[in-house]
This record gives C-alpha cells, structure tokens and sequence, in this order.
C-alpha cells in the first residue's frame, strides 16, 4: 500500500508533487504511488542547476531495472537545487517519496500556474481510478 | 532435407486438437489471391549429402592463396585449436541473447571476461559485449558523441580506413551530422596544424585509426589535448588488435572512446564478416554507450552471478529514445576473442612483437629492389605503404604465384600514385618473404 | 565460479609464439618508446585449465541442442548440423575480403544466387545482404526510405509504429531523423483502420508493419492498409522478424510491401550464438532500388565483381559485405529444404502454435482468441489476480522442467504477456511435455505459489539481483 498523499503540496496527473516553500520556490518530487509502480529505482538522471524548464518539459528521468520515466516539470522555473544523494543512493526516492526522496528545488516563473494542480484529495482519487 | 519431424499421424492428431480439417485453414486470414501454390524458382530439396557436395563445389570455385600480404581491416592471424573447440560447443553456438540469467551464467561470465580483457587491451574503464564491426563501432561512437554534446560536426582523418569512412558518412547522414576529412601529412600521421584550423566549439568528435589504414601509429595525446580544449570526444579505432601486444592503448593516452575491429582475436577471414565490434569507453559514458552489458551481481543466496544490465539504455526499453537500436550483436566473435585472449595472455606481447620483424623484414627487403620508395615516415605496426614502379604488375605477378598481393592504395587515395600495402603477419615466414621479393624483381 | 582471471598464476601460459626465422630486431629501434605499452593485463593460464573453464561455462548455459526454446519472435528452430560443416570449409572461412574478385567466384556466386532466391521468396525486386542482423536492416530499410524521399524532394518527417511493434522499429526510425507516431491496435489485435487513416498524412514517410504481427496475427486488412499508406506517397516497411510464418504461402512483395528486412538466425535456421553473429538482408521493390547499400554484387560475361557504381546508393552500413560465413548456413538451408520444405516448415510451425493455443487455452488467458500464425501470446493475468503468481514467477519454473522460458511482457500492449514459438522443428511428443509443464505451473501457482516465487530451484544460481547490477554497476573486473 503506498503511504498517504501529505495534504501540505499540490499534485501533477503526471505523479509529481509540488511543495511551496514561499518566496516562490517549490520542492518537487515524485508520488510515493509513482515510486511503487515504478519499482525499485536504480538511476536519476538530474538537470543542471540553473537549467530554465516549461511546464510539462521533461526535467528529470528516474530509471528502474525494466523501465524509463520522465520526470515532467509541474510548473514552469528554473532549477535552483538538486538532490545530488540521489545520485549515490536512488532509493530514497522508494523509501521516501514525499521527504528524502525530493528531487529538485525550482524557482516558480509563474506562482499561477501552482493554482492549476491538484490538491490531494482529488489526486488520491486519480490514483483510486487508476488502480482499476 | 526436412528438419520438421511430424508424421500424418501427428499431423492428423493436432489438426483434430486445433479443429481444423487441414493445415491450409490455419492461412485464411491472407487473402486468397496472395497465396501461393508454390514459391517459384527455388530449387528441388537436396538430401544431406548431396546439400555438401553443391556447397563444397561452390566453396572450390574460390582460389585459396599460398599466402596473403593484404591487411587493410582484415588479417590473417593463427587461431589456436582451443578457440574453435570452444566455440563449437552447442551450449554457446545455439543458445539464444542470455536474457534468462540463471541458465545462461556461462556465456554472460565469458563476456563479462571479455569485456574486462578489452578493458585493459585499450587503457579504458569499461567496454561494452560487442558491435556488428569496427567501422559501425566507430559509426556509433561519432552519433553517441554528437548525441551527448549536441553537436553536429563529425570530424575524421583521411587516414581511417576507407570503409569506415564511408559507414561515419552513412550514419551521419541519416543523423544529419555534417562530416570533415583531415588530410594526412608526409609521416603518415593525421595533420595536426589542419586539425587544429578546423576544431570548433560544433565539434562533436575527432575520429582517428592507430595503427591507422597505412599502419602508421599516431600520436594520440597531443590530439586528445587539441580535441578536448574544444570540449569534443575523440574517438581512437583499430584494425588488428594484436597490435594492442605492444602499442600503447590510446585510453593511456585520452582517448575518450576506443573502438576498434576484433576479428584478429581468433576469428578466421571469412570473406569480411561476422567480425568483432569492438566498443570500450570512460566509465562516465556507461549509462549512454550503445550495445549490451554484462554486469556481476549476487544471487539471494549470495552468490555471484552475472546479468545483462542498465537494459534501459537499449532499444527493447527506450525505443525512440535508446542510444542506438542495436539487439543482436556478436557474441560468438567475442566469445572467441575471449577464448583467445586468455590462451595467449601475456605471449600477445611476443605475438605483436613477432609481426613486427616479420614487417621489417619484408619492407626491408622490398625496399632494396630498384624503384621502391618508402611512403611515409612515421613508425609502423605490421603494415607498411610503399611506391613503385607499376603497383599492378607486382600484384598480378604474385597472382599467378597463388599470392594475395599488396592492397592497392590508389583505389581509395588516388594521391598515392603506385603505392601499395603491405601485411605481414606472424602467418609469413621469412621463406615466403625472400620468394615474394623474387617474384616481384622477376616482374620489373 | 572463478573467473579466468582468478586461476591466472604468473608465469603461466597457454599459447605458444613460434621462434622468429627474421632478423631479430629491438622494437624501440623501429617504434618510439613513447608509442609503447608498459604492462599488459592478461590471464596467465594453462591450456587445460582454460579448457576445463570454458567448457564448465558452457554447462551453465542453456542451448538448443539441449532442449526446447520456445522463445517468441526468435524463431529458435533447430540449427542443421550441415550447415555448420559447409560453412566451415576452408574455402569459405579463408578468403581476405580484399583478395579480388578473381579469387572469389563462388562466394559471388553464392551471394548473387541467395539475393535471388530471396527475391522469390519474398517478392521483391533485390536484395542486399551487408546488413550484420535484424536492427541493423532495419537502419539500412528506413534510410532507403529517408533517401527516396530526400531524392524526390519531398520533406516527411514522421513514421508510424503499431503499439506492438518490437523497440528496434522507433529505434531504427529516429537515427534516420523520423518522429515516431504510434498507430494503436484494435481489438482482433490487428491496425486500427481508423486510427490508421487519422494518421496517415502526406508528412508520414512509411509505416513499420511486422505482419503476422508481435501478437502472431496475420494482418486481415492489409491490401487496405496497403492502399492507405501508398495513397499518400508513403512506403510500406515489413518487418521480416516473423517470416517463419508466412515463408512459401504468401510474399510481402505482393502483398505491397515495399521493403522487408529479414533476420536469417531466426528464419534461416542460423545459430543464434548467444546474441550473434547474425545477418539482417534487406529486400526492397523496385522504387527503392536505386538506394540498396553499395557494393553491389554486378554479373559480367566474366563473372561476378563488385561495384561501387551506383550514385543514389545510401553508402555502406559496414566494412566489408556482410556476415558472410552466417549467409553460407542460410543458403545450404534453403537449398536444403527446396521450395516444399521451406513450405511445409511454414505449415508446421503455424500448427505448432496453433496446437499449444489450443492446449493451454483452458489454463491460461488468450487476449485474441483467434487462428494465430507461428507464435502465440497468453497473459498471465489470471494467475496474478487468483495467486499473485507473475508471468516472471511461470517462465522460472519453466527452466526447472528442462525449458527456456517463452519471451515474457512483450508485446507491451498485453499485460503479463507470455509469448510461446515453438518453431517447426519441435515434436509433437515435445510440445505436449511443454503443455503439460505449463499446465503443472498453473496448478502450482494456486497450490504451493511459493515454489514458483523461489524458482529457478535447479540451477546453479537462483535469481539474480538485477536491481543491485543496475544500481552498483560491475561491468568489468578489477584486482581487489
């Protein structure tokens, strides 16, 4: 069973999450639903710092052993951090999707654009739907 | 020959079991006026004696030579008796791609030997389980350049062979990559001052051949430095790989990818193919490089075992977006290169060293009949470019002697008026030596 | 086991380098010191020994000749033993390809008479046999198309690509610079007419049709798939991956394809090898013609030669002419079995799965459930949700009854797929011993699921960490 979608971010359809930390910087990352039908997660490929992104661009990739996803970018921004454990230790991502396991920190081009994802009780009945 | 093994009986029964009256119904989906009666113009079958006879005689219409001076991408080296005893045996040959790890343990172990043998053969971290030849290995490594930098300029010395060329070419063009030759200078070598003119920063790679088509050796560290301050690869080929026995391995020298051709280790001529693609690699490049890999690992009992591993690079996973569509590769060629590598082991040193003085010998010695020029000045492997008087005569001369003569090397740089190629390998003894000079003085 | 590199001691060896009857020379006096190795790290081992590795390997590897294949879209056929004899016959194996053409009539010879006894088969205009295997055909077929287009100035940038189609297909399409647009299947498992002629726009170059398909079904609708493609000036490319199923009884070239790219270590009975050497000849029709690879093989009145002399020629693929040695196996072949045979091995092999759809119907899910051709693709759905049993935990157990596993979760578009071929050379006797192991597994899977989770029980490894592999990648050996 994955763990509960925390209610304090917003959610892609795509399986992204989105945190606000103010000052127009976001946390991104993956679901822990995203995680679970991925697998176990060997590789993340991540952007450069800096790296300018429109939304719905793929930003990241998140390999496991059989397969190859994009990570899309939510919203559109510009990269300001990675999560370079990733590198050394991709499961984190499987251990803790929501925490440990971000991915990147953006500068948001357009905080109107956060408004057009989804809260967390609509996403948890995407991935309601999803299951069946 | 009917190699399917059904009675009418068998064939009775499972037409019953499928619910059919004949074989003919399971076809209804093709329609009608597309089936044939019969394939036209295929011969009658052939029992098993009869299929050898017709094969033997075709193989008796080729003209064995006593002796073969021509390299130039493919040489005729000694295969010792191991590697065929070896690679004969029906649990290799007729095996299929490993994907099923825990009956396939032998072949991915062998490979996983091979890719660490090729490794340190060419002073690279990694190498991948093999590529259809060198000239595609090298094709690949200009596209996975261009890919990994987004660039679009492929550079490469005229003095690469001229096959390989014209493969760079064919993959560039399909990739829309544009393609430079650099001229070689009168050592032999690739011009390094018109390298230097033509390096920019849409530089993809610079792709060189050491020992390259006229055997001369290139001095690859100064090109990996003028290469790498434009931030481009450079991609070192080879052609016999024997020479790695003695020659410096160019990832000693900052070679970022090394490709190359292995037929020399321990496959036989055969006409040009299969022969051994040969890709190794800086560790940094392991997650992009084309073709397949074997990685070790344990099983959950803590054993160690092998797997094909970072599968997502490949085709059957990335599709569209993969390195390069390779799937079948070729195993079998790498499985005997392996063989052979370990067979020789450190004696590959005295093995390269021996085609050494055999080239000396032969150039010396050709190079005293009047009218014989030495073409280059740069240090040589096993083969050599010289001048003479009338290169096709000398050729055709051996030809009646039952002797694959010199390559000719007017038919791919008609700048070298009568220059021919010559090989010497550990094959030629100083006997066949001594008659070729008097055969070739006979003809002048 | 050890590796070769673990029994190396130093000072050991196995090949032996003759004594030089040359003048001795010192190498620095010919080659500069700086061109020169310092070390060279090989294994030092005794021939017997190295041996007795290689042939131990050999026991942890499982071929043909040891028992059933029934690998799906690999056409894993039995590899006749004389054609193995014929290739390797000294004059085949030890001509130099440069030796000229002279020296080398029957190889000519033998290559100019496959091309043309392909084109019978086939129904194409000619062929060229420089490909070194399937993928790398199908990389020589799409640049003909990128080419014909290119010389008749018009500009297409896109292919279309079933669902089902096999990953080399959209990547052979992108190093020719084509966009991929995915052509949805219907629910016969056959193209989406509809979807098909949505698609279909004078910016399409070609579609990639593997026809009978990866499901092992014949295209009904393939004049009219034909029609739509060529209505639109595009060309129709077959993936020849599945020919075993349609070999003597129907050609693609009448059928309207205009290039086919053929695998001969699947249809030709040639050796797999573990992964190769294979051969990938490309047939085309005559609009294509003018763009096969060069060199091409010409016949004079004094003989076959080689030419180069073909202008709109898309250059070579490779050095050299082909896996020569692996095209020797596959013409015996041919020879061999004649036009009846190649017929009457269509005609078993398409029974053959027929008979194992039948048998293992009851016992497994069939998303199509119709006449297949040479293979058959069940799903493992059913044991998932009844067992929590995986196609995966099905194709371990397998190996445990003396079987190679069928290809598994391909094609993409059935879920748990399990893709069973069992080629014409299989025995009934055989394929009812795999249809009763089959029908034990689904038993298994209800009654002890464990035992399928832990197989492979019977070999020398169980199953291996590939997350581990992937994760800490060792891709080569290193002293510790």
């Amino acid at each position: 069973m994955s763990k509960q979608n925390p209610t304090d971010r917003r959610y892609s359809r795509d399986h992204e999450w989105t945190k606000d930390e103010g000052a127009g910087m976001v946390l991104i990352g993956i679901t822990d639903y995203a995680q679970e039908m991925l697998t176990d997660i060997v590789f993340v490929e991540l952007p450069e710092i800096g790296k300018k992104v429109a939304k719905g661009e793929s930003m990241a990739v998140v390999e496991s052993v059989k397969s190859v996803s994009d990570i899309y970018a939510p919203v559109s921004g510009e990269v300001i951090a990675i999560n370079s454990k990733l590198e050394e230790d991709p499961a984190l991502i499987n251990q803790d999707a929501f925490g440990e396991g971000w991915i990147v920190r953006m500068r948001v081009s357009d905080t109107a654009e956060l408004a057009s994802l989804i809260d967390a009780a609509t996403y948890d009945l995407l991935i309601s739907e999803e299951k069946h | 020959m009917n190699y399917a093994p059904h009675t009418e009986e068998d064939i009775a029964q499972m037409e019953a079991a499928v619910g059919i009256a004949d074989v003919e119904e399971l076809f209804a989906d093709i329609p009608a006026k597309y089936r044939l009666a019969q394939l036209p113009d295929i011969p009658a079958p052939l029992s098993e004696q009869e299929t050898i006879a017709l094969l033997n005689g075709l193989s008796r219409k080729n003209i064995l030579p006593h002796l073969t001076l021509t390299g130039a991408g493919a040489y005729h080296h000694f295969i010792p008796a191991v590697v065929g005893h070896i690679i004969n045996r029906a649990e290799f040959y007729t095996a299929y791609t490993p994907y099923q790890a825990e009956i396939s343990q032998g072949i991915l172990q062998a490979i996983y030997e091979y890719q660490t043998m090729i490794a340190h053969l060419t002073g690279m971290e990694i190498a991948n389980a093999s590529m259809y030849d060198g000239a595609s290995a090298m094709a690949e490594a200009a596209v996975l350049s261009a890919k990994t930098l987004n660039r679009s300029k492929i550079i490469i010395a005229r003095s690469v062979h001229p096959e390989y060329r014209a493969v760079v070419r064919t993959y560039c063009w399909s990739n829309s990559y544009e393609v430079c030759e650099i001229p070689f200078n009168q050592t032999g070598q690739i011009d390094l001052d018109l390298l230097q003119k033509e390096l920019a920063e849409n530089v993809a790679a610079v792709l060189v051949q050491s020992p390259n088509f006229f055997g001369v050796i290139e001095d690859i560290a100064p090109l990996a430095e003028a290469v790498h301050s434009f931030g481009a690869m450079l991609v070192a080929a080879f052609t016999d790989g024997t020479a790695l026995g003695i020659l410096k391995p160019a990832g000693e020298s900052g070679a970022d990818f090394v490709v190359g051709e292995g037929q020399s280790f321990g496959n036989p001529l055969n006409y040009g193919g299969p022969y051994l693609g040969i890709f190794a690699a800086r560790e940094k490049f392991l997650r992009r490089i084309p073709g397949r890999l074997v990685g070790a690992t344990v099983d959950k009992n803590g054993r160690r075992g092998f797997v094909l591993t970072l599968q997502t690079r490949e085709q059957h996973i990335r599709r569209e977006k993969a390195t390069s569509n390779i799937c079948s590769n070729e195993a079998l060629c790498a499985l005997a290169a392996g063989v052979y590598l370990a067979t020789l082991g450190k004696n590959l040193q005295k093995l390269a060293a021996l085609n050494v003085q055999k080239t000396q010998y032969l150039k010396k010695q050709l190079l005293g009949i009047p009218g014989w020029k030495e073409v280059f000045t740069a240090p040589v492997y096993n083969e050599f470019a010289v001048s003479c008087p009338d290169a096709r005569l000398v050729n055709e001369k051996l030809k009646k002697e039952g002797i694959v003569g010199a390559y000719e090397l007017p038919k791919s740089y008609p700048e070298l008026k009568n220059a021919l190629l010559f090989c010497a390998t550990e094959m030629v003894s100083k006997e066949d030596i001594d008659r070729v000079v008097d055969i070739v003085k006979g003809a002048l | 086991m050890e590796l070769i590199f673990e029994k190396s001691r130093p000072g050991r060896g196995a090949g032996c380098i003759p004594a030089s009857d040359v003048a001795a020379i010192n190498i620095e006096a010919v080659i500069d010191r700086k061109y020169l190795r310092t070390e060279l790290d090989l294994p030092e081992v005794a021939e017997v020994d190295l041996i007795r590795h290689y042939t131990n390997l050999s026991r942890r590897n499982f071929g043909l000749d040891l028992g059933f294949y029934p690998l799906g879209s690999c056409t894993m056929k039995y590899n006749p033993k004389v054609n193995e004899n014929a290739a390797a016959l000294p004059g085949f194996t030890g001509l130099h390809p440069y030796a000229g053409d002279e020296w080398a009539q029957g190889n000519l010879q033998l290559m100019d008479e496959m091309q043309q006894y392909l084109c019978n088969i086939f129904g194409m205009a000619e062929f060229t046999l420089q490909p070194a295997a399937g993928a790398h055909g199908e990389f020589a077929g799409m640049m003909m198309i990128k080419k014909y287009f290119e010389k008749k100035g018009e500009k297409r940038h896109r292919i279309l690509i079933p669902d089902a189609a096999h990953g080399t297909n959209p990547a052979s399409g992108a190093l020719c610079g084509f966009e991929t647009v995915t052509l949805r299947s219907n629910n016969e498992g056959g193209v989406d007419i509809d979807h098909l002629k949505s698609l279909m726009t004078e910016d399409v170059a070609a579609l990639m049709l593997t026809n009978p398909n990866t499901l092992g079904l014949f295209e009904r609708n393939i004049e009219e798939v034909s029609r739509i493609i060529h209505e639109k000036g595009g060309l129709l490319y077959a993936d020849g991956a599945n020919a075993n199923a349609f070999l003597g009884i129907t050609r693609p070239g009448d059928l309207g394809f205009d290039v086919i790219q053929l695998n001969l270590h699947k249809t030709f009975s040639t050796p797999h090898g573990g992964g190769g050497p294979g051969s990938g000849p490309v047939g085309v029709g005559k609009v294509l013609v003018d763009y096969l690879p060069v060199p091409r093989i010409v016949k004079t009145d004094d003989g076959y030669r080689w030419s180069e002399d073909f202008p709109y020629s898309i250059g070579r693929v490779r050095a050299f002419y082909g896996n020569f040695n692996v095209i020797v196996k596959a013409y015996a072949y041919i020879r061999s079995l004649g036009a009846e045979g190649l017929k009457h091995a269509t005609q078993m092999a398409v029974l053959n799965a027929n008979y194992i759809k039948e048998k293992l119907k009851p016992y497994f899910d069939l998303p199509y459930d119709r006449v297949c051709m040479h293979e058959c693709v069940f799903s493992g759905s059913r044991q998932v949700e009844e067992n929590g049993i995986h196609t995966t935990d099905i194709a371990k157990r397998l190996i445990d009854f003396g079987y190679h596993p069928p290809t598994i979760y391909f094609p993409l578009i059935v879920p748990e797929a399990i893709m069973i071929e069992p080629t014409e050379t299989e025995s009934k006797e055989t394929l009812d011993a795999f249809c009763q192991a089959m029908i034990i597994i689904s038993r298994e899977a209800r009654e002890n699921p464990q035992r399928l989770k832990d197989a492979p029980l019977s070999t020398e490894v169980s199953r291996l960490d590939e997350v581990l592999a992937a994760r800490k990648p060792d891709v080569c050996w290193k002293k510790s």
